[in-house]
């Protein structure tokens, strides 16, 4: 049983549930506690010590129930009242051609828990739980039948047809009729060793392709993409959030607490043996985020918008803005919506029209100017393709004066950044940092950077 | 204890409804000694189950809720810095005694030195819970409340405790606890905690109760409630539960729920009994306003 512990903490870790060593062993103590005996007692005391959240606790249960689901060995009903053997037992004579092989044995006597044994047997002589790609299952459902004996049957079924009157002809049809329900056991067995041990890698191998694929490629993300993106990036936003938005403490000597020395003293007869410093606090990140949605980055606008979703629902204080002719604040419909109506709403609401930096930058400075103080970071999201109307570049200048650090993120290569109606290389004075983000690698790893040293240079 | 089903039903006894996952869980933690981390959003019964689990075996239960800012002199041990002045001030004269007749400065010192040690010994100590609870001979149930509050630091110091119950207080050398106490820890996910401490602990996550589960639970927590309005409230708090809410009920708004509707001799949901009450139940003001006007729809629904 310890062997199928081991390959059942290996369809685990397949399926994303971490299992430690230390857990395994865990999991082994608690297995001798309630035994094998009561199924669901098994399973909750496995799932206590392995799984440690709730989404481990949901693919926990899944994996579960398809890594001990052995659904008995069906047998194919004994066919035809014209074998001579009749319908129950098999005759002796059956048994005697049969005994050479003891699957032959066991499908006629229908036992078929000795039938599922000799499955698994066979599945860990042809290592069919290595099984890594879709396209191996045909040649492993071939192996595995070959181990757990199915020639010895073929030849059986060759001898008992070769038989003089027919006399071997009901054994014959029987074991033909059991050989094509093994094969469909194996084929289904197979099946289900893919879905414990290849799918979770099938899908790792989708999520790697779609980290470097860019955002304002032909037609932007596929629609099949979007949702595991979506799934993506919310992870990401969330470990990002998780890393740095709670207040850090920076211990700095130079300035005395005081109080707490005086505190700290009293054990010492009022002597200050312990000198307490005082710390000084970091504030908590407050982001004001000003997202493009008009028709030239229509193809990354899901994207960014998406990532301005998730940002929200993770960040404390943030402010969410979007343009594209004009500026409106979007927090309300990020707050009441969810991800997929917020931004389809948005995107109904401003999107896809004529740019205009200078109106939209206008907006801002006349209504939200008060939002921007030395706590706050500025991230814009957009491409700097301004219609070649005035960028205005002072009210950038005096965003970037009251704003703690002006962060732009943009689609397009830099090489891109001073062609046509782009006035970006002129904002990228204005920003602290100015950097092509065109997937969703670059996006963490420049988020991160900005929020690590959170004021840049 | 000797079995989950008999652990069900004795936790039953004590008031709380266990499912068989919790229970399981918690049949875990004490055949295997190790602390029980629950999270489930705020209302589910986490800190509820510790408390119970104390009433059930007998123990006494001892609880750290945990803060930002929680650091060791406030969860283990704090010497009484008053008492420590104080006796040094009344014992004064007697030390100057003392150290009168010493021949010179480094007798003195010696002398001196034996008494710095009457100070920092067990009267002047002040165990706070966690010391408290390894010092309980007879076991307790100690309780870390909300730990995802506190700092990462915090939580590192944790491991010690949790992993080999015994802490080191260098005056003292190291605290190890006689019998090992049932420990829980409480998460509403504030932050993710860390993978050490997480694989010193069994999960448990408790999610919201079925239908089923809930009437038992409202049934037990408000005696004398009508079978009826307990079916008819649970069904409603189901329907809200599937609606699009900031903050959905949980158990604990469900059993407030139903002593509110006790209190108001209520003994079927009306639409304007509904509409009076929903405060209790919803906590947020953007809820209360996008279900108000559903809840004729919502009573007919179900």
């Amino acid at each position: 049983m310890q062997h199928t512990l081991e390959q059942f903490f290996r369809a685990l870790r397949a399926a994303d549930v971490r299992v430690s060593p230390a857990e395994a062993i865990d999991a082994s103590r608690a297995v001798t506690v309630t035994g094998y005996g009561d199924r669901t007692l098994f399973k909750d005391a496995l799932c206590a010590t392995l799984a440690k959240s709730a989404d481990e606790v949901e693919r926990f249960d899944a994996v579960f129930d398809t890594f001990f689901a052995r659904d008995v060995a069906t047998l194919p009903p004994i066919s035809g009242a014209d074998s001579e053997s009749g319908q129950g037992e098999p005759s002796e004579a059956d048994m005697a051609q049969a005994a050479s092989s003891p699957l032959a044995q066991a499908v006629l006597q229908g036992d078929a828990t000795a039938i599922q044994q000799s499955m698994e047997e066979a599945a860990a002589r042809a290592g069919v739980a290595d099984i890594r790609l879709t396209t191996q299952r045909s040649r492993l459902t071939r192996r595995l039948l070959e181990e757990m004996g199915l020639e010895e049957i073929e030849r059986i079924i060759a001898n008992a047809r070769r038989m003089p009157d027919g006399q071997g002809e009901g054994l014959a049809d029987r074991l033909d009729a059991a050989r094509r329900s093994l094969f469909e056991q194996a084929q289904t067995y197979v099946a289900r060793q893919h879905d414990l041990y290849a799918a979770g890698s099938a899908r790792e191998l989708r999520e790697e392709r779609l980290i470097k694929k860019q955002l304002n490629a032909d037609g932007g993300v596929d629609p099949v993409d979007y949702v595991l993106m979506q799934a993506m990036v919310k992870k990401m936003a969330k470990r990002l959030a998780a890393k740095y938005s709670r207040r850090r403490r920076t211990a700095r000597k130079g300035h005395m607490d005081v109080r707490r020395t005086l505190r700290r003293s009293m054990g010492y007869g009022g002597i200050p043996f312990d000198i307490v410093w005082k710390v000084k606090k970091v504030d908590k990140p407050s982001i004001v985020a000003i997202c493009d949605v008009s028709k030239s980055v229509a193809a990354s606008a899901q994207f960014l918008l998406t990532f301005l979703y998730s940002l929200n629902e993770v960040v404390d204080r943030m402010e969410a803005f979007a343009f594209s002719g004009r500026m409106i604040s979007v927090n309300d419909i990020m707050d009441d919506n969810g991800v997929d109506s917020a931004i389809l709403k948005v995107l109904q609401e401003i999107g896809f029209q004529q740019t205009d930096y200078g109106r939209s930058l206008q907006d801002f400075a006349d209504n939200h100017l008060d939002k921007l103080d030395r706590r706050t970071t500025v991230i814009f999201l957009g491409d700097g393709r301004s219609n070649f109307a005035d960028p205005r570049l002072d009210i950038m200048r005096q965003i970037h004066d009251r704003a703690r650090a002006v962060i732009w993120l943009n689609p397009e290569p830099e090489s891109y950044w001073a062609q046509g109606d782009s006035v970006m290389h002129r904002y990228a004075r204005f920003c602290h940092v100015a950097k092509q983000c065109g997937n969703i690698e670059q996006l963490e790893r420049i988020i991160e950077d900005v929020l690590r040293s959170y004021v840049p240079h | 204890m000797s079995s989950v089903d008999t652990l069900i039903e004795s936790l039953g006894g004590v008031g709380y409804i266990a499912s068989r996952r919790i229970a399981t869980a918690l049949y875990m933690a004490v055949n295997l000694q190790k602390p029980i981390l629950v999270e489930g959003s705020a209302g589910v019964g986490k800190t509820e189950l510790a408390l119970s689990t104390a009433t059930l075996l007998g123990l006494p239960l001892i609880r750290m809720q945990c803060y930002e800012g929680l650091d060791e002199s406030k969860a283990l041990y704090e010497w009484k810095y008053g008492k420590q002045l104080l006796y040094t001030q009344i014992l004064k004269d007697r030390m100057g005694e003392q150290l009168a007749d010493a021949p010179d400065m480094e007798a003195a010192m010696d002398r001196l030195h034996g008494m710095g040690d009457l100070f920092f010994s067990e009267p002047f100590l002040e165990p706070r819970p966690l010391m408290q609870a390894l010092r309980q001979d007879g076991g307790c149930v100690l309780l870390i409340d909300e730990v995802d509050k506190s700092d990462e630091a915090f939580e590192a110091f944790l491991l010690e405790v949790l992993s080999a119950y015994q802490v080191s207080v260098p005056e003292l050398g190291v605290i190890a606890a006689k019998t090992p106490p049932i420990v829980f820890l409480t998460s509403n996910n504030v932050r993710d905690l860390g993978d050490a401490l997480k694989r010193r602990c069994l999960h448990l996550h408790i999610p919201l109760p079925e239908a089923a589960l809930e009437e038992r639970i409202v049934a037990t927590r408000v005696p004398g409630i009508e079978a009826t309005l307990t079916r008819e409230l649970v069904a409603f708090v189901q329907t809200l539960r599937t609606l699009d809410l900031r903050k959905p009920p949980s158990i604990s708004e469900t059993v407030d729920w139903a002593r509110a509707l006790i209190l108001l001799h209520a003994d079927s949901l009306s639409p304007d009994m509904v509409r009076d009450t929903l405060n209790v139940i919803l906590k947020f003001e953007q809820d209360i306003v996008a279900i108000e006007p559903q809840v004729v729809e919502l009573l007919h629904r179900k």
